[in-house]
């Protein structure tokens, strides 16, 4: 099975992030970057996978130079090869921009299944996947835990709402988005690291790929959460008064 | 606390390469998500983590600076690196590989025939072999050339004779490096003694006060007989016993810097966190930020020294001084901050449910072993000066 696995590279979590000076951004510098929790869970599903079916597993990313390092944590981990659609425009890119240059360079090999994270950590559309199946015509299916490759075709458990869950059944090759925390992510192994040198490493320019620079969505202004404090009295016998204020715990400040 | 994310004050690790940051990353997510949960109850009971031995092996950190046999095949930064992430965790955790690895192992792979490599590399690589390095005696300590352990020529063997003391995984390995005086003259040599032979003992020491998670024993031989293709045949003179020594040194200063790290980083936060007077943090505090100053300037101090130590020796520019002035720098400084870290907490300072009095008490080992602070003070004074003081 070919699998290609989509990840990002994105600020660290605890990274204290503040404006750039268009405000259209964070500022990076100075910040260390990490793989996108969700698509290490993707990352490593796709690993499963293919010790279990066999087959190549490709971690692709479309992002600026530095974000080579998280592809290259892909491959120490067991990916076999790696694409990097590299450009400066995906920092701050929209989620179809992405798609399109992920779909480039994936529609060019064979490809039996794509997996992508739920959504990334810092834009958090949650729609890279679902545009990228679209643009390469496949069928998909979001927020996915469990995927049984044994047959023919792909039988995936997907997560609803209220803890309903959904079996569904899809053919070959389809897109699947992966819900995180559905695996026990590996380490790379020392030995892991090393050889990830010697891997495949593709680059690929947008260019090279015939692709423009469309931008469909644009970031108007970024700031940091205003602090406020606001005081109200609530009025009345003290049960109208316990009553207003189990409506606004659980209502206003879902505490309960 | 939060998650340990490192301590970085000015850039360092722009001078790290991807693989070493990489190679960081799995020692730093290994520790926290594996070792640091259990630490506190094994160092109250006096235990090692053996759970650990077998992640540990597959990920790669036994021998992890060695070439072949299965090893990684680490540079040395990205080695000390490791060792860093490790004594984060517990001094126990970095002596554990460390006496694997840069002893054991390191012994047997520069000092070793082709035969004992390739039996004992794999296996010791897997954690399928322990070792452990005997070189100490209970009355040869800062002066090991006084040894009195003797193997005697016997038959197309040797018989061994004496006893040894701190030696870490004693009673845990199944292969001991053992130093030794040659039948009667006073030519010192490196053996390999597998420890089920008749006449090998090993005996735990219990109530240390420091490294409680680490396995200390004192090994007796009494009559062992070993065949002679079990001596280690590169390993003649104390030279190449203190070589082992230089090399698992310098993973000492790169742990000690980790230990630093782990005692400041909490006491940063818990004084960010506590509160006195007037509901003020208690790092609002001159004199607390005074003592935050001086701990991450001589953390930052350690890096860069380090840092530029271990690329020499990568370059093979590295001389047995630079080591010797690292591991005595940084595990002084470590156990200075580990002080004042402890005191920033106050009261909870000296609890177990913050790892700071934990690590001060490691320290207190780490400045005294593989050199004492004084034994590196006279090696740095002598290649200063060209005058040995040592007697």
């Amino acid at each position: 099975m070919n699998i290609f696995v989509c990840v990002k590279q994105v600020m660290a979590r605890d990274s204290v992030l503040r404006p750039n000076e268009t405000g259209t951004w964070a500022v990076d510098d100075g910040v260390s970057f990490e793989m996108n929790e969700p698509d290490t869970f993707a990352l490593e599903e796709a690993l499963r996978l293919k010790e279990r079916h066999g087959g190549e597993v490709v971690a692709i990313t479309a992002g600026p130079a530095r974000s080579a390092s998280t592809l290259r944590e892909a491959l120490a981990k067991g990916a076999d090869r790696a694409i990097h659609v590299e450009g400066n425009r995906y920092v701050e890119s929209d989620a179809y921009a992405t798609a399109q240059a992920l779909a480039a360079a994936i529609r060019r090999e064979p490809h039996d299944l794509v997996l992508t994270g739920l959504q990334s950590d810092d834009a958090g559309f949650g729609q890279t996947g679902v545009i990228l199946a679209e643009l390469l015509e496949l069928p998909h299916a979001t927020i996915i835990m469990e995927i049984d490759a044994s047959g023919g075709q792909l039988r995936c458990k997907r997560e609803l709402e209220a803890g309903w869950f959904q079996t569904i059944t899809l053919p070959r090759p389809a897109l699947l988005t992966i819900q995180s925390g559905i695996n026990k992510v590996r380490y790379a192994t020392l030995m892991g690291i090393k050889r990830a040198r010697r891997k495949p490493f593709r680059r690929y320019s947008p260019d090279e790929l015939g692709i423009g620079e469309p931008v469909h969505q644009r970031v108007r202004s970024l700031y940091q959460p205003r602090q406020s404090k606001q005081t109200e009295f609530l009025e009345g016998s003290s049960q109208e008064v316990a009553a207003k204020l189990l409506n606004k715990l659980r209502f206003e400040a879902r505490v309960l | 606390m939060f998650e340990f994310r490192g301590v970085d004050f000015m850039e360092f690790d722009s001078l790290l390469s991807e693989e070493e940051l990489l190679v960081r990353q799995t020692a730093r997510q290994f520790v926290e998500d594996r070792f640091i949960p259990l630490i506190t109850r094994h160092f109250r009971e006096g235990t090692f983590p053996e759970e650990l031995t077998a992640p540990i092996a597959e990920l790669g950190f036994f021998g992890a600076n060695l070439d072949g046999y299965g090893c990684a095949g680490l540079s040395n930064v990205e080695y000390g690196l490791v060792m860093q992430e490790m004594e984060r965790g517990d001094t126990a955790l970095r002596s554990f590989v460390s006496v694997q690895g840069s002893l054991s192992m390191y012994a047997v792979h520069s000092y070793g025939s082709d035969e004992q490599k390739a039996r004992w590399l794999p296996r010791m690589q897997q954690g399928k072999a322990m070792g452990c390095f005997a070189l100490t005696e209970p009355n040869f300590g800062s002066n090991p050339g006084g040894m009195i352990t003797r193997a005697v020529p016997d038959g197309d063997g040797y018989v061994v004779n004496g006893e040894k003391t701190w030696i870490t995984n004693g009673s845990v390995a199944d292969i001991a490096v053992i130093w030794a005086k040659v039948g009667d003259s006073d030519r010192i040599q490196g053996f390999l003694v597998e420890t089920d032979r008749p006449g090998f003992t090993a005996v735990d020491l219990h109530n240390k006060l420091s490294m409680r998670a680490s396995t200390t024993s004192a090994v007796g031989l009494s009559n062992v007989r070993i065949p002679a293709e079990n001596v280690l045949p590169g390993a003649k003179g104390l030279k190449a016993a203190l070589g082992c020594l230089t090399n698992a040194r310098l993973g000492i200063a790169w742990g000690a810097i980790g230990a630093a790290m782990a005692c400041y980083d909490c006491a940063r936060q818990y004084a960010i966190l506590r509160t006195q007077f007037d509901d003020r943090p208690i790092a609002s505090h001159q004199l607390v930020q005074a003592e935050l100053a001086d701990m991450i300037t001589e953390i930052t101090k350690a890096q860069f020294i380090t840092l530029h130590a271990t690329r020499l020796k990568d370059r093979g520019r590295s001389h047995h001084a630079h080591v010797s002035m690292i591991k005595r720098g940084n595990a002084a400084m470590a156990l200075d901050v580990a002080r004042r870290a402890r005191d920033l907490l106050g009261a909870n300072g000296i609890t177990d449910e913050y790892p700071i009095f934990r690590h001060m008490c490691n320290l207190e080992t780490v400045k005294t072993y593989e050199g004492t602070h004084n034994i590196h003070t006279l090696v740095l004074g002598s290649h200063v000066t060209g005058i040995h003081a040592f007697t």
